[in-house]
């Protein structure tokens, strides 16, 4: 028996079966972030060949009162957007980790707007949040308040924002929920044992338990809000009043494809690359510190 | 055990709340676009219109009509804007058969290469396997904005700009977290049966043909509906590489549509809503514990 020559193939065999993705890997991502490489050092409007002008993007990044504007507004929304989103679908997730009826209706009617087209959530949503006649302030009518102009307020541009956003914490949700599975109930049953209320399981058992879902959460939204370019772009073109919901990849867009400054505005995508690298380096460290890993103990 | 029952009723009411909270916008919309002009320039939180008997009427008139005429509340006649899929000046059926063309030739070539590359990470040993594994790992960091413009002049130089090739030519190129996926699954398949194939005198080839595609059909299904996901949903790239609306797909046209009508008409703008999503809601009824089960253990929404 010779199994190890049956179990071993050369590599250019192995190479052959992942060329697929070879070939578009570097054709359709590193030949792109090498030429944005050295297209972040030119001046290129896309119709005159590039011309190399040495660090000028790049002390131009240092001095863009808009792109700081940007990088300012995706933070704010990141700040709010994540850790309540986080909250909100670990709670909801909790909800409906419990035995209660029709629980497979509830966490479908929840999951199903993560799915919907962002431009279509857009548009609907600037019928919600319609001043006069949008669902939103029609229902906080009812309730005796005065809505805002949600879209047209620079003051609320942000907030609404957010609001929208938590319209698609459904798959932070049904994280939570595979986690909250994995949970063994022996844990509970012996807090319960020691005289653990809800409030203490929750505490000691489920917060713990699924810290690896909440950081992977945190990762992908920190990697997702850099992106973050539909539902915006169609309800507040320009980042709407104020430009306060200007985020940064509507502004790469408006650079390279309305403004044709295509060399800053590859700048700009390394600039993104390196803020997302950073952020999520940042979390890996920071994360060790708390995530409690199962598999590590055993 | 009283705490734990009433903990149960709180979960239940917390569940009831939140559920018609986020249904709420998707009933209002469907809602809107049953509902005659001059209704929806009313502040009323009617879901339905005032005469439900009516509704085949308004929503033939949203959908599928020519331009109606009402009477206002002043008493003046006016001429209202005409279904959505009868536009003059926007071709609905024509965004929707593009988007279908997307669709098909992406996720065909999707759910192909994505196999073949897993294959090649998961049931063949080979040398620098894991270096490249962990490269393709680390692609899935890098985001789409940070590659666009180098890849539109890539595909302006094919000559690509103004076709649909740019959105599903790249799909036969694997998709790095469905490699990921499929990869995790063939490593599931039973070591006896690719030896079993071996032993019959099957290649690489005919093994992932005759054995693992076949067992592999709900994990291909996953990645199929997250590409036909991916596509529904993606605007940036055809905002970037289509031009004409002849080409445009359904989240471009859908945009396309609201900036021609700019606001006011929001029964049809609610009715092009309801045209874009129904398609993805009723694949999300069809195959609904498929994908929020493959989402649990993803967690990404392309």
């Amino acid at each position: 028996m010779n199994k190890r020559v049956h179990n071993s193939d050369s590599a250019v065999h192995g190479l052959l079966w992942i060329s697929p993705w070879l070939v578009g890997f570097a054709v359709f991502t590193l030949l792109p972030v090498v030429i944005s490489g050295y297209w972040s050092f030119c001046d290129f409007d896309g119709l005159r060949p590039a011309v190399f002008t040495g660090t000028e993007n790049w002390t131009t990044v240092l001095h863009d009162p808009l792109l700081h504007q940007t990088v300012r507004n995706t933070a704010i929304y990141a700040a709010f957007a994540l850790p309540i989103g986080l909250a909100l679908a670990l709670g909801l997730a909790l909800a409906l980790s419990a035995r209660i009826p029709g629980r497979a209706v509830w966490r479908a009617m929840i999951f199903l707007p993560t799915l919907m087209p962002l431009v279509a959530v857009g548009i609907i949503w600037m019928w919600v949040f319609n001043a006069r006649y949008g669902l939103l302030n029609l229902v906080l009518g009812k309730l005796g308040i005065t809505g805002p102009n949600w879209l047209t307020d620079p003051q609320w541009t942000m907030s609404s924002m957010v609001i929208l956003g938590m319209w698609g914490i459904g798959n932070a949700m049904i994280i939570f929920i595979a986690a909250l599975q994995d949970v063994p109930s022996e844990l509970y049953e012996s807090a319960a044992l020691d005289g653990a209320g809800p409030w203490q399981r929750f505490r000691s058992v489920t917060l713990p338990m699924v810290s690896p879902a909440i950081f992977f959460n945190v990762v992908i939204g920190v990697i997702y809000v850099w992106q973050i370019f539909a539902a915006p772009y169609v309800m507040l073109p320009g980042g709407g009043p104020g430009r306060n919901a200007y985020f940064y990849t509507m502004y790469l867009y408006d650079l390279a494809f309305t403004y044709r400054r295509f060399g800053y505005a590859c700048t700009l995508s390394w600039v993104q690359l390196a803020i997302i690298l950073f952020l999520t380096a940042l979390a890996f460290r920071f994360g060790r510190r708390w995530v409690y890993y199962r598999g590590a103990l055993q | 055990m009283t705490g734990r029952l009433q903990l149960r009723w709180l979960a239940l009411i917390v569940a009831v709340l939140a559920s018609v909270a986020f249904a709420l916008p998707l009933l209002w919309m469907l809602g809107t676009s049953v509902k005659p002009i001059e209704e929806v320039t009313t502040a009323s939180l009617r879901l339905l219109p005032e005469d439900p008997g009516n509704i085949t009427k308004y929503a033939r008139e949203n959908y599928y009509s020519g331009r109606p005429h009402f009477t206002d509340a002043n008493g003046i006649e006016r001429t209202g804007h005409e279904g959505v899929l009868t536009s003059e000046n926007v071709n609905f059926p024509v965004f929707l058969r593009n988007t279908v063309i997307v669709a098909v030739c992406g996720v065909l070539g999707m759910v192909l290469s994505s196999a073949i590359v897993a294959y090649g990470f998961g049931c063949i040993r080979w040398r620098g396997r894991g270096f490249f594994f962990g490269v393709l790992l680390a692609t899935m960091m890098i985001p789409f904005p940070a590659t666009m413009i180098p890849t539109y002049f890539i595909f302006k130089y094919l000559g690509w700009i103004g076709t649909l090739r740019p959105l599903w030519v790249p799909a036969w190129f694997a998709g790095a977290f469905n490699v990921f996926l499929l990869r995790q699954f063939f490593m599931q398949i039973p070591r006896e049966l690719f030896d079993a194939g071996r032993i019959d005198g099957l290649s690489h080839w005919g093994i992932f043909w005759r054995i693992v595609m076949p067992l592999a059909k709900p994990a291909l299904t996953v990645v199929a509906l997250f590409h036909l996901i991916f596509v529904w949903n993606d605007f940036l790239a055809p905002l970037v590489y289509l031009h004409h609306q002849d080409t445009f797909t359904l989240a471009l046209g859908l945009q396309f549509y609201q900036q021609q009508h700019g606001g006011t008409p929001w029964n049809t703008m609610m009715a092009a809503c309801v045209l874009t999503v129904a398609p993805l809601v009723i694949v999300f009824l069809i195959a609904q514990k498929h994908l929020m089960g493959s989402m649990a253990t993803s967690g990404l929404k392309a």
